[in-house]
């Protein structure tokens, strides 16, 4: 049994309590929601916290709501709850995309759609997939609320624009016209991604009006291909434009080789699943299931 | 639930008895002994692959509060335990004292009072490297420049463990110069690791007073594990017991004596207080024995026709620091030498060279029966080259080539005797179950829209059931296994058995065995085993050899059981022993059926005052130890069909049929379950299980994370199929199967995607088949898979 070095534990009651407690243990404070990326990194030894503060009693924050224009989803949301939600799947299918590939049931029961963001973790599904549909993210800390846009949020890996005492406490995407997917490669289910690429288009007349790129797993800055989007904006919908997009991407992104694959190869997929991504959102813009 | 199923009274299908208290959470593993004032052990491992100790400051570590003993290489260099030998004739270091040769390797051992202050003192001893150059990359051990990992040796100069050649090299090497066709391959079976679900772990309990030694252990084969202790420690072998309770799977990881069990044994003598050790998931996976790590090169011979010739093999052998390999004594290589495979070849030889690396130690049976898996792999993979070579289809080919009915029992080229098989039988029977032809068809068309399909074959002979102790030895303790057999008043019986199940379900197997040879309901046998105070001398469960071996005991253990019965019934029925026959559960006389004692009446009478005849003593007993006359040769045909996206890399195994002959099946339910299990960890090694090492010589495959088991999804829904021809020296004419599909199974899947890959001009990939590496392979720059990917 891997056991973590000794940390003290406090469940907070209320998000003011939190962040109470988050100010007064201070920067060697965690907080812990699914706890399933802290907890092992606590067993192994590489996250040695000095307390933990326990957040899965905030029910205010687990919730899934359409707030005027906005999908708004709590911090605490559980991953099989995004999965399951039917107004997320109808409108934003590039997160039930990713959440059928995100880890495994188990995990997905427990883990919390705020925890991933907040993790930063550089292979994470979510942070590419939110970064694509540019969400806000609203933060709370003891100076009251604000919001922060998703692509000023990820600082590098680990690493996120929350200041101390600061909580994560919900995720608003905008509900609009648009067309989404989210493509992943992996070496078995349940792991990591080797690459994966989400893929969100606005279309009008036939032109791409908007496009957000998220790419996960190969160094991406803020988990998004800009020069691919920037493309992609004006363009028009087709195979060829899809192909160069991917191209632009897998030029962008920055990959370092591990046991997942060699760089080359990932740059290579960074490019297909862009591309795949990109063609299954424009053949869902058109009513095809992709 | 419900079952109107009925229970069979000796062979066939039954639920295990053993799974009532699996599924409802009441098994008892090592990890639940827990005994009065038990203390708690912990293991600090090196960080470097190849490092010189300067100093251990354990300080730190003995002044915490609950700190009860700090144990490092010079305290057991003191009891003359620092270094310990392994099963393979060679020393391995218990607490390191000069170098570590691996990350990972075992350097002090702390007990305290609870697991947790155990692993925190960790963290206050202080140990002082002095970094030295690793050897990673088995394929240059023996460079001349490399260091020389075992130093310790004297007149060791270089990383050389072993040569070992089989077959008729000079023979072998006319048929390839005569040969038509010949064609070369290298391969890599890579490092993988045995990843059983409980990890290795022991409680250790030295009782000062009596002298007498307990030991909880996580072993597949107690009784070998006994007398190891006496032979290593010095502590009489009367006085120490070895108790295995359930265990979550072993799958070759248990057989061997770990560091940590020795250490939690005095940590025990040390302190006076039973002590517990139980390795974590890392540590499972980055110190104990790993199987595999051949690194092969194969060539084949044949006519222009397709008439297979010849075989020959090179393999360097990478063993780790300490070559621990787990196989019969005589065997350095295990029983590679089954390589010949399934075919009526002219010739055969080949060569392995072991060499040591900075990596653990180890090279168990992980499901292998002893390197047939690496053997069955060369093969496979070598006649699927041929095939190619010659533009033939490889289930054609090795129809064709295929050892026919009529030339059993057949001597290979390299010495072994198959007992039997129908071997052509089997392959027909797979190709009819997945429609060969239809798949054939199939991929043409698929061919011509540009999509990858493959379809891989793959035929083996498993080599199981060591075995004659003449040839067969570990450590000088010969291959045969005991059994007790005891018939209590009532007609109830107990079999005390010397191998020990990690999940094989030997408490149903073998009561079906005597219930079979009894006629007593197997609900009504109860087996004992796991406990060398309880159970009789033998060898222990691994290189599926429970069923060929302790099976034939227990069934001719009850075969005297029997024949004891016979007189006491004969007694009983006041005739003559040759008077009476036997029906299932009952002596009668002959011609008077209606005379006759059931096994329970006889059982009764013989602890009663019944008069028996002048030498026959009462009470239903009897003890046996059967020793084989040959291994047996399960085999089997497995055909799996792949897609394969060529711009991502990705397969999916979308079918895969496995026909298996192990002979007489005892329980098919349990058979079935053993090949689902087999063909699980078979396409796992195929797909994902790799223990790779970077330059430095960190360990790649340390945690679940990088240590990839595969899952429901990834797996198909397997479709099986049998053939049954019994082994004819077996007394039930039982095979084994335990292993049958792990060895098997990966040769099926490489040539699955080997053959979707064709059009891409590939000809071979080394497992893993991870996207990246099918990737690399279709771009014509194959990876490395044994070492870190850059």
């Amino acid at each position: 049994m891997q056991v973590p070095a000794a940390f003290q534990y406090e469940r907070a009651t209320s998000l003011d309590q939190a962040i109470e407690l988050l100010t007064r243990y201070g920067p060697e404070a965690r907080v812990v929601a699914g706890g399933h990326s802290l907890l092992p990194m606590m067993k192994l030894r590489l996250a040695q916290p000095e307390a933990l503060i326990d957040i899965n009693g905030l029910g205010e924050l687990a919730l899934i709501r359409v707030d005027g224009h906005d999908l708004a989803v709590g911090a605490m949301v559980r991953h099989a709850e995004l999965l399951a939600s039917p107004v997320v799947g109808e409108h934003f299918p590039i997160l039930r995309d990713a959440e059928r590939v995100i880890a495994d049931p188990l995990v997905r029961n427990r883990g919390t759609v705020g925890g991933s963001l907040c993790q930063a973790d550089p292979s994470e599904d979510l942070s590419a997939a939110f970064s694509a549909l540019r969400a806000t993210l609203v933060a709370q800390g003891p100076g009251g609320r604000r919001t922060i846009g998703i692509r000023e949020f990820f600082l590098g890996p680990y690493e996120t624009a929350l200041n101390e005492a600061e909580l994560l406490v919900e995720i608003r995407v905008p509900i609009r016209s648009h067309a989404s997917a989210y493509r992943k490669v992996e070496r078995r289910v349940g792991d990591w991604a080797v690459v994966a690429a989400g893929a969100v288009l606005e279309i009008s007349a036939g032109v791409i009006t908007e496009a957000g790129i998220g790419l996960t797993a190969v160094g991406a800055p803020r988990f998004v291909a800009e020069q691919a989007e920037d493309f992609l904006r004006g363009g028009r919908p087709d195979d060829e434009g899809f192909a160069e997009a991917g191209r632009i991407a897998a030029q962008e992104c920055r990959p370092t080789a591990d046991q997942r694959g060699p760089v080359d190869f990932k740059r290579h997929l960074a490019g297909e699943l862009t591309t795949r991504a990109l063609r299954a959102a424009a053949a869902r813009a058109q009513g095809q299931e992709a | 639930m419900t079952t109107t199923e009925e229970r069979p009274v000796g062979f066939g299908r039954m639920p295990r008895k053993e799974d009532a208290r699996f599924v409802r959470g009441h098994g008892t593993y090592v990890d639940d002994v827990r005994l009065p004032g038990m203390l708690h052990g912990a293991i600090l491992r090196s960080p470097l692959a190849h490092a010189r100790i300067v100093s251990i400051d354990t300080s730190a570590a003995e002044a915490h509060p609950k700190v009860r003993a700090v144990i490092t290489g010079e305290t057991l260099a003191g009891l003359g335990l620092a270094w310990m030998p392994t099963i393979s004739y060679d020393t391995q270091a218990v607490l390191a004292t000069d170098k570590v040769r691996f990350q990972g390797q075992e350097v002090a051992f702390v007990v305290a009072e609870d697991h947790y202050a155990a692993r925190d003192a960790l963290e206050l001893i202080d140990v002082e490297y002095e970094p030295l150059p690793p050897v990673v990359d088995a394929r240059r051990a023996l460079d001349p420049d490399a260091p020389v990992i075992r130093d310790d040796k004297e007149g060791q100069t270089d990383n050389h463990v072993f040569d070992w050649s089989a077959g008729d090299k000079e023979r072998t090497d006319e048929v390839f110069a005569a040969a038509d066709v010949v064609v070369e391959q290298d391969m890599l079976y890579p490092r993988v690791h045995p990843a059983p679900l409980e990890t290795c772990g022991t409680v250790a309990d030295m009782d000062a007073i009596t002298g007498k030694l307990t030991v909880w252990s996580t072993t597949q084969a107690p009784h070998a594990h006994r007398t190891l202790y006496a032979m290593v420690a010095g502590i009489p072998e009367h006085k120490i017991r070895i108790i295995s309770p359930d265990i979550g799977g072993g799958f070759g990881n248990k057989v061997g004596i770990y560091p940590g069990y020795v250490c939690a044994v005095v940590g025990s003598i040390v302190t006076g207080k039973p002590v517990k050790w139980v390795e974590d998931r890392s540590e499972n996976l980055m110190s104990t024995s790993f199987a595999r790590d051949y690194h092969m090169h194969g060539e084949i011979a044949a006519t222009k026709d397709g008439k297979i010739q010849g075989l020959r093999v090179h393999v360097i052998a990478d063993h780790g620091a300490f070559n621990a390999t787990a196989q019969p004594t005589q065997f350095p290589a295990g029983f590679f030498s089954v390589f010949t495979g399934s075919y009526d070849l002219a010739a055969a030889h080949c060569t392995v060279t072991g060499v040591y690396t900075d990596k653990a130690p180890g090279g168990v049976a992980y499901a292998c029966s002893f390197r047939v898996t690496e053997a069955v792999y060369l093969v496979e993979r070598m006649v699927d080259v041929l095939a190619d070579k010659l533009g033939t289809d490889p289930a054609e080919l090795r129809m064709r080539n295929l050892l026919r009915p009529g030339q059993f029992p057949y001597r290979t080229q390299t010495g072994w005797e198959y007992d039997s098989g129908d071997y052509p039988r089997a392959l027909r029977l797979a190709m009819d179950i997945a429609h060969y032809d239809d798949l054939r068809r199939e991929q043409a068309g698929k061919r011509e829209r540009g999509e990858l399909m493959g379809i891989g074959v793959s035929f083996f002979t498993e080599a199981v059931g060591a075995g004659p102790r003449k040839h067969m030895d570990i450590l000088g303790l010969g291959m045969a296994d005991g059994a007790e057999l005891r018939v209590h008043p009532t007609g109830k019986a107990v079999l005390r058995i010397s191998v020990q199940t990690q999940g094989q379900g030997h408490e149903t197997t073998f009561a079906q065995i005597v219930a079979e040879e009894l006629g007593i309901p197997p609900e009504d046998v109860e087996v004992v085993h796991g406990d060398t105070d309880q159970t009789p001398f033998g060898l222990g469960t691994y290189g599926s050899r429970s069923t060929p071996v302790s099976g034939a005991a227990a069934a001719m253990v009850a075969r005297k059981v029997r024949e004891r019965a016979k007189i006491v019934a004969s007694a009983m029925l006041e005739v003559s022993p040759d008077d009476l026959e036997w029906e299932k559960g009952r002596w009668y006389v002959t011609g008077d059926p209606d005379q006759g004692r059931t096994m329970a009446e006889i059982a009764l009478a013989a602890h009663s005052n019944l008069e028996l005849p002048e030498g026959v003593e009462g009470q239903l007993d009897a003890t046996c130890v059967y020793n084989p006359p040959n291994l047996t040769f399960p085999f089997g045909a497995y055909i799996c069909v792949a897609d394969v996206d060529a711009d991502t890399g990705q397969v999916k195994i979308r079918r895969f049929v496995a026909v298996d002959d192990c002979g007489n099946r005892i329980n098919p339910m349990i058979v079935e379950g053993q090949v689902h299990g087999g063909l699980a960890d078979g396409l796992g090694m195929a797909l994902m299980q790799v223990i790779a090492f970077d330059e430095d010589g960190n360990c790649l495959g340390g945690s679940f994370m990088d240590y990839l088991l595969p899952t429901s999804v990834e797996c198909p829904s397997w479709e099986l199929g049998e053939t049954v021809t019994p082994s004819p020296h077996h007394p039930i004419g039982a095979k084994g199967v335990g292993e049958s599909a792990t060895v098997g199974s990966p040769a099926a899947v490489v040539n699955a995607v080997v053959d979707a890959l064709k059009p891409l001009g590939v000809r071979h990939v080394d497992m893993p088949l991870t996207p990246a590496a099918v990737w690399r392979a279709a771009q014509g720059r194959p990876l490395r898979t044994d070492l870190a990917i850059t």
